[in-house]
């Protein structure tokens, strides 16, 4: 074990798996020679070179497409978005290519390629630079998606998903990336996906957290404990496809309580699906309505204090344990 | 292109060789630089027949019978499709034969193809049998794939063949990463892309060849021009008439070939494959056919007139290589004869095949979909 950033931690596993598998490389824009816009591939570049950690032109659709086709081929592509946002522009290759070769070959051709990256708001990039994606990607039969909180969760699971024989997408959170957090250094540590992390337990209300939200969470369960008494047990699906639906309810039908807080909008969103999914399983646990905390309908603003008020918050969501509490 | 009527070579070229160059200006006004054009009109058959004599008889023959099957193969979807045997999309490749045939019929093992949603040709040229093609056509769990994809989606893994693929230009994207993998595992192998002309205007097509030349990937790009997308002239969709040449924007290798002869389809793409085996370089290929139907089994083709067709039909390239076999002495009438009756037979057990062939278990609903 050792102390590292998320940002480290996802530099560890790249390069461990790059050790690991002569199949697996690293492609996107600014990976190599930059070390990375967020440097999560920090000195891979020098270590292994041009074969292994690949410069790509500003070129999404291009070097998505790229990826798919050479994973068909047999190679385990990490493909690198600078930020999510501009994934929208290679939509066309992981929805219609990565996620229905399988399907549509008659399960000739799987493609074993990561799509990684950045999702989520920054600080103050203004709306077309903070966009929450995965309620979109999930939505596809066919694509894994997974969203990390922790370090350790960051090194586990994207190694699992580089090891993954199905297309994922792997969204870390920019405003995460120097959170410190104990990581183990055995280079077969892996978290296997589909399978949710209890953060936290509690017997009053449980808050279904993923990503920038889950540390918030904490900190909202540490304020309600503290002030009310309440305890509240904060559950990390981790993955959000496929989602591990079972400890949610079974947290549920411990709490009779739920809350979603999610950085996406709210509508069509993963909070909606779990929230779906928990009224139908889970119906007659539940003693109060789900409440849900979620980025704002309107695109982000720039203006600091719009921005804070368009996003979760720890005081938004001790407001809807408190809400779903009747406190 | 100019008006369609002046686009087309009017007649088969064993006719023309003799033609004034006034009239031959005039039959490809349509094409980007005219006086090569007629250049290579007048030393097709020359050429046709030199390249003849320096491949194998049976290659040859085994061409032909591919071009043959291709056709007849066709032909039968659109007669079953027309009483309800096919469901969903259908596009036909009847007249583009030679280019299918001319280049895949150029690789060799361990080399991968990819096209697009018009696959049904290329699927069987790979090794796809044509009664696998047809169930799948017609959705039963004998099908390529098991009767999930249909006709624009045959693959085979064994067979290098990476699929047809549904979304204009997708595959050039793909394509251009199956290279990449087989440079980045040290294989002399090569990749060729096919997609149709109006798949160029794709930002897929700029980015893929982009960074083929920059990384210097043996992939050929095929674009098969059939002058049509969906009812759209080419004229009517892009701002220049000279695909080949955007291959120079991008520093790429790239050739203008007729796809009405099947040889000169054979010979670019064997130079290609030179060049992207030997040198690892892609190159781009302006293949200019034409498609005799329309682009898919519901489009009654009303863009275009019956002349524009007639035209085009005139310079079959299945009777076109017919005629240079037989100039050749390579091949004739009784052995054409064989090789349409071989053709009519396989097609004819694909739809016994298809017929007998159940539909999918319910079960196969939810499989596939991830490993």
């Amino acid at each position: 074990m050792a102390e590292m950033t998320m940002r480290d931690a996802l530099n560890a596993a790249l390069r461990e798996e790059i050790l690991r598998d002569e199949n697996v490389f690293v492609m996107g824009e600014e990976v190599a020679e930059y070390d990375g816009a967020y440097k999560v591939t920090r000195g891979l570049w020098q270590e292994f070179g041009d074969k292994r950690v690949i410069d790509t032109p500003i070129t999404e659709l291009g070097f998505a497409g790229l990826g798919v086709g050479a994973a068909m081929a047999g190679l385990r592509p990490v493909v690198e978005f600078m930020t999510f946002n501009f994934s929208i522009l290679a939509a066309d290759q992981i929805i219609n290519h990565a996620a229905k070769m399988l399907y549509m070959s008659g399960g000739q051709f799987n493609v074993p390629i990561v799509f990684r990256g950045p999702n989520g708001s920054a600080f103050q990039v203004s709306s077309q630079h903070s966009q929450a994606l995965e309620a979109m990607y999930a939505n596809f039969p066919g694509l894994k998606v997974v969203m990390p909180s922790t370090p350790a969760d960051a090194k586990g699971l994207l190694k699992s998903s580089i090891r993954d024989d199905n297309p994922v997408i792997f969204m870390e959170q920019e405003r995460m990336y120097g959170n410190k957090g104990e990581v183990p250094d055995d280079p077969d540590f892996l978290i296997p996906l589909g399978v949710a992390d209890v953060k936290r337990e509690g017997t009053d209300c449980t808050i279904v957290a993923r990503s920038m939200t889950v540390p918030m969470s904490l900190q909202a369960a540490e304020i309600v404990e503290r002030e009310y008494g309440v305890s509240v047990e904060v559950v990390d699906p981790r993955t959000i496809k496929p989602l591990d639906i079972d400890t949610i309810v079974e947290s549920v039908k411990k709490t009779n309580r739920l809350i979603v807080a999610e950085e996406s909008h709210s509508f069509a969103s993963v909070g909606a699906e779990i929230s779906h999914q928990v009224m139908e399983l889970a119906f007659d646990h539940l003693d109060a309505p789900i409440k849900r905390i979620s980025t704002v309908e309107a695109p982000m603003p720039y203006a600091k204090n719009l921005e804070a008020l368009a996003l979760p918050s720890v005081d938004k969501i001790v407001d809807a344990i408190k809400e779903v509490c009747y406190l | 292109m100019a008006k369609k009527s002046s686009k087309s070579p009017s007649k088969p070229r064993s006719k023309t060789a003799s033609k004034k160059s006034s009239e031959l200006q005039k039959v490809f006004a349509h094409v980007p630089d005219p006086s090569i054009a007629q250049k290579e009109y007048r030393q097709r058959k020359k050429s046709q027949l030199a390249m003849i004599r320096k491949t194998d008889k049976k290659l040859l023959a085994e061409m032909l019978y591919q071009m043959v099957l291709g056709r007849v193969f066709e032909q039968k979807c659109a007669e079953v499709y027309r009483i309800g045997m096919i469901g969903g999309f259908c596009h036909l490749y009847i007249g583009q034969e030679a280019i299918a045939i001319g280049s895949m019929m150029a690789l060799k093992e361990g080399d991968y193809t990819i096209t697009s949603y018009r696959d049904h040709v290329q699927a069987m040229v790979a090794g796809i049998a044509p009664e696998e093609v047809l169930a799948e056509l017609y959705g039963r769990a004998g099908g390529n794939v098991k009767g999930k994809g249909g006709s624009m989606h045959m693959f085979s893994k064994e067979k290098g063949f990476f699929g047809g693929h549904g979304i204009v230009g997708g595959q050039i994207g793909v394509g251009t990463g199956m290279a990449f993998a087989q440079k980045y595992k040290d294989t002399d192998n090569v990749t060729l892309c096919f997609f149709g002309e109006a798949a160029v205007n794709q930002g897929i097509f700029h980015e893929s060849l982009n960074m083929a030349q920059l990384w210097k990937l043996p992939i050929i790009y095929i674009c098969e021009n059939n002058q049509y997308g969906m009812g759209t002239a080419q004229d009517r969709a892009m701002s220049i008439s000279n695909i080949a040449s955007k291959g120079d924007g991008y520093g790429m290798a790239n050739e203008f070939v007729d796809g009405m002869d099947v040889m000169a389809v054979r010979d670019a793409v064997l130079r290609a494959c030179n060049r992207a085996r030997k040198d690892s370089l892609p190159t781009l290929l302006e293949i200019r056919s034409y498609r005799y139907m329309g682009h898919s089994m519901s489009d009654p083709g009303k863009y275009r007139t019956s002349e524009e067709i007639k035209k085009y039909q005139e310079r079959d390239p299945i009777a076109l290589f017919k005629d240079s076999l037989k100039e050749a002495k390579v091949l004739g009438e009784k052995d054409f004869e064989k090789i349409e009756k071989r053709a009519q037979e396989a097609v004819e057990k694909a739809v016994r095949y298809s017929e007998e062939s159940p539909y999918p278990d319910e079960s196969e609903l939810l499989t596939d979909v991830m490993l």
